[in-house]
């Protein structure tokens, strides 16, 4: 529960049981992750599971926008797919070998085009992943920004971005390999990707990259600009009035958010074997904003767990409804909004404090981050 | 220049749906501020209707209902829209009311649920509705440039709708109350008018538009469960350009995206134009923020 500090202050000279409350869910996260899954899971689940964590990655980064800084995109998903178009097209470089990439030939393409080019080097590929959406980002979010397009304006803003993204690559056929996106990759770095052995050693690149994450986003939030974030979310025109550039901070953060998605975007690709502009619509940007809100936004870790839920509940209930599962994955939606505003870490947050309430007769819970977060002000552009 | 008068035509009657579409969602995030994104099922619901019409006037009149069924099928849509809006209204935005990113979630679910239920009921692949006889063919003006009676009808259908809401805005009584609820819910409240009648009245009008502009689309094109994710976006962005709650800037926001969309994709290619106008939506908001029409009254 180390995210309710959000608010608390927190103590100056940090001891003991601070760092253990702190470590805890590393360490949690790293035994199942590490131990407990590898150990349970079918080489087929353990894959899945890797592609669940990809999501995990991207829902930390979403959870930092909406949770603590207040604001809702729905395009993520443009992230994830820069991110994994970047990777696929070394991957793809890497198994056309000297020639340029098969679908370039159907379209009638006589050399690599000048942009394809750099991607041959995985060094190069792997950064411009996290560089291309961040900067991407935070330049769409400054521009945004500052003509102060804010709350659900800036959501359709973000939603459009993603039509329109996905639209462009299905256009760009010679470019971008179409609707059919880009897919038979055979090596990364080398090792042959059908290998058993590489899809593990992927799943616990994965695995480091998820807990890095979830390290990366807690360093934040608590960090001084954390709280900046909490106070653009509570109230932007304070924060605003006091001397800060909100617009800059909102961008910024939209950035971080964006590089985060690239780098779940650059995991995922090698693991699942294609890429397409169905990856980066607008029906996947909504989805990884599911994720964040089953979990429960304004905890990093319910970001996790609602990411590896979610997408849990999604490909069983797909695999044994084929036919009726979007019934339920509505009923989610509907639910998750109405009944948990919460999230699951929400409604444990609640049942405990309902629990001391009932033991010891007063809540002795601090404070958790508002979900007051879209109740005023977030929301009118006069 | 034939086929640039077409496309300028085109674009038009493009641009006269989105407008029926975006209207509906201007009221709702106008007044209620909540967005809808149920409103596109709304319009596959519509379309359905004329589909559901077709099939009715066909099995009682043979095939002489074609010509009758679609003056049933207008009324008919804007109904059954009505209603579904009025209780999505009820059960599910009326809890949400102050949380418009919430809604935007749950609504999305609710879109999700009705695309599934049009699934089970009409079955995945897409239905097509038979035009009116009286509809077919058009105006030939110059060689390539043609005007079909279909498109022409859609203008003018829009334009009747345009009219009767402006009536009902204005002259009315409950339009008046949705006006005052628009531009100060508090104290239009607190002088009796019973917000949320107005609501809930609001709202299935806006979902009744949606529903006619689903008509107007079931004679232009085929009719599928997803058909309503086409236009969802373009009208959100409509509205945002024209600025929220009004009218006008609705009204001129749609047209303006429908030529340029026509306009540019003459000039370049489908795909490529969509990226244009989305920057130009960005570029015209870092000149004017609150849109086209922004509200002038002193909050």
């Amino acid at each position: 529960m180390f995210e309710t500090n959000t608010t608390a202050p927190t103590p100056s000279r940090p001891d003991l049981a601070f760092w253990m409350r702190t470590a805890a869910p590393f360490v949690i996260a790293a035994v199942l992750l590490f131990i407990v899954a590898p150990a349970m899971l079918s080489d087929f689940r353990l894959n899945l599971l890797a592609k669940f964590l990809c999501y995990a990655i991207l829902a930390i980064g979403i959870d930092l926008m909406w949770g603590y800084t207040g604001m809702l995109s729905l395009g993520q998903a443009v992230w994830f797919g820069l991110g994994g178009y970047a990777m696929a097209m070394y991957l793809k470089l890497e198994s056309s070998g000297d020639s340029i990439p098969d679908f370039m030939n159907w379209s009638g393409l006589e050399s690599l085009p000048w942009f394809w080019a750099p991607f041959r080097h995985v060094w190069f590929a792997i950064p411009m992943a996290l560089i291309g959406p961040g900067v991407l980002g935070f330049l769409l979010g400054y521009l945004v920004f500052r003509s102060r397009v804010k709350g659900a304006y800036f959501s359709i803003v973000t939603q459009a971005l993603a039509l329109i993204l996905s639209i462009f690559f299905v256009g760009q056929q010679q470019y971008t390999g179409g609707t059919n996106g880009l897919t038979n990759y055979t090596e990364l770095f080398g090792m042959n990707l059908s290998d058993t052995s590489t899809q593990h050693l992927l799943y616990y690149i994965t695995g480091g990259f998820v807990l890095l994450t979830l390290a990366f986003a807690t360093w934040m939030t608590r960090s001084p600009f954390g709280r900046l974030m909490i106070a653009v979310r509570d109230d932007e025109d304070r924060v605003r009035f006091a001397g800060y550039n909100v617009g800059l901070i909102k961008a910024f953060v939209f950035g971080i958010s964006a590089a985060i998605a690239g780098l779940a975007g650059a995991l995922f690709v090698p693991q699942v074997g294609i890429i397409s502009p169905a990856n980066l619509g607008i029906v996947p940007s909504i989805e990884f904003v599911l994720l964040v809100a089953v979990g429960g936004r304004g905890s990093l870790t319910g970001a996790v767990i609602g990411a590896v839920a979610v997408s849990w509940a999604r490909s069983s209930l797909s695999e044994n409804y084929p036919d009726t599962w979007q019934y339920f994955y509505g009923a989610l939606f509907v639910g998750a909004v109405v009944l948990f505003p919460g999230g699951i870490v929400g409604a444990y947050r609640s049942s405990v404090s309902w629990v001391r309430t009932q033991v010891r007769g007063r809540s002795t819970m601090p404070g958790s981050p508002s979900l007051e977060i879209d109740r005023k002000g977030a929301t009118s552009a006069d | 220049m034939d086929i640039f008068l077409q496309q300028l035509f085109n674009g038009f009657s493009l641009g006269s749906i989105l407008l029926l579409v975006a209207l509906g969602l201007a009221f709702s995030f106008g007044l209620m501020n909540v967005i809808n994104m149920a409103h596109g099922e709304m319009i596959m619901i519509g379309a359905y209707s004329a589909y559901v019409a077709q099939n009715w006037f066909k099995d009682l009149m043979g095939e002489r209902g074609l010509d009758y069924y679609f003056i049933v099928a207008l009324p008919f849509a804007f109904i059954v829209c009505c209603i579904i809006g009025m209780i999505l209204e009820r059960t599910l935005i009326r809890r949400l009311y102050g949380r418009p990113l919430d809604t935007l979630l749950a609504t999305w679910g609710v879109s999700l649920l009705l695309q599934q239920g049009a699934r089970t009921i009409f079955g995945a692949p897409n239905v097509q509705v038979t035009s009116p006889p009286w509809l077919k063919g058009g105006i030939d003006v110059t060689g390539d440039f043609s005007m079909p009676y279909i498109r022409l009808f859609i203008i003018g259908m829009v334009a009747v709708c345009m009219a009767l809401v402006w009536l009902y805005l204005t002259k009315t009584s409950a339009g008046r109350r949705t006006r005052a609820v628009m531009q100060n819910r508090e104290v239009a409240g607190a002088l009796g008018v019973v917000t949320p009648k107005v609501d809930v009245l609001t709202f299935g009008l806006a979902s009744g538009l949606a529903g006619v502009a689903g008509c107007a689309l079931a004679l232009i094109g085929p009719i599928g469960p997803s058909l309503g994710t086409y236009y969802i976006v373009d009208a959100f962005l409509v509205v945002i350009l024209g600025g929220v709650g009004q009218v006008l800037g609705t009204a001129v926001a749609a047209l303006s995206i429908g030529w340029l969309n026509a306009i540019l994709e003459y000039q370049t290619t489908a795909s490529l134009a969509k990226v244009i106008v989305f920057a130009l939506v960005i570029a015209f908001l870092q000149w004017r923020p609150a849109g086209m029409i922004s509200r002038r009254a002193a909050r």
